[in-house]
């Protein structure tokens, strides 16, 4: 196990903590795997620091709320020469449930993968298309 | 048009400024003022990204000063952003920016700060540089959104 790709979530305000909290309500221990990480009252610096204890040596995926933020910049920023960590931005739930169930995949599928349910989580039930 | 919104904030492009600010001016381009940045490719990539597509003009204090005329009489909406208060008061020495107005957007918490607002914490240099550039003819005010309750410069320096 202590190869499987780890997640760290991103995000503005409480949404990190909530967003593993209810990983955690739904799938329980699986939620291990994923550390959330606020950028509240943080500067820069701060955030980086944070950032980078958080993500230790092994495979990590960043998932982040928005590409365009202090989030995204921080998470872009600690994966520079790194094939190891990889951000994936537009964080949401099916896409966290999907990952902790699929950790022990390479980390490039991973990320394509958790994409891929993300993006097909989104859509207008009972609407015909 | 011209140069929409001045603010001081050391996240510089972020979710703020881009979304709620943006929202709001509809800035054709970013201006970062910084002499560090304006020489980090790296860095410049970063921002590029975080601006979502917006153009990014990254350029130093020098340059900035040479450049706000051209930017104040553009067509273009233009966000120009500092992430010191230090590199405010340089690019508005002389009057530069006299008779406009400055918004403190966020400087976090960090050692030797105290806090102002829950957004804004300074150093006792940082409190002088803002007098030094209010000195200047700028009005300066606190305000992380464009809807939040706007705090004046006395009111922020009254202790």
């Amino acid at each position: 196990m202590s190869k499987s790709v780890r997640g760290v979530v991103v995000a503005h305000g409480p949404m990190a903590r909530a967003m593993v909290d209810a990983v955690r309500k739904i799938a329980g221990d699986a939620a291990d795997g994923l550390h959330p990480l606020s950028n509240d009252g943080k500067s820069p610096i701060q955030l980086r620091a944070d950032l980078d204890q958080a993500l230790g040596d092994g495979p990590v995926i960043l998932f982040v709320d928005l590409q365009a933020g202090s989030c995204g910049v921080a998470a872009l920023s600690s994966c520079r020469d790194s094939a190891r960590r990889v951000v994936v931005s537009g964080v949401n739930l099916p896409m966290l449930l999907d990952f902790v169930f699929h950790r022990e995949l390479p980390i490039d599928e991973l990320a394509e993968r958790a994409i891929d349910h993300g993006r097909d989580a989104i859509r207008q039930p009972l609407v015909q298309r | 048009m011209s140069i929409v919104l001045r603010r001081i904030d050391e996240r510089l492009i972020h979710g703020q400024v881009v979304i709620g600010w943006g929202h709001q001016l509809r800035p054709d381009c970013f201006v970062l003022v910084d002499d560090q940045l304006a020489d980090s490719d790296w860095e410049k990539q970063l921002y590029e990204l975080a601006a979502g597509g917006s153009e990014v003009i990254f350029t130093s204090v020098a340059d900035a000063r040479d450049r706000l005329a051209e930017w104040g009489t553009s067509d273009r909406r233009v966000i120009l952003l500092t992430r010191d208060i230090g590199t405010m008061r340089r690019l508005a020495e002389g009057g530069s920016l006299s008779g406009e107005e400055v918004n403190l957007g966020g400087v976090h918490h960090g050692p030797g700060r105290k806090e102002l607002l829950p957004y804004l914490y300074v150093t006792q240099e940082d409190r002088e540089g803002l007098r030094t550039i209010a000195a200047e003819g700028v009005e300066l005010s606190a305000r992380d959104l464009p809807d939040a309750h706007r705090v004046s410069l006395s009111t922020l320096l009254k202790d």
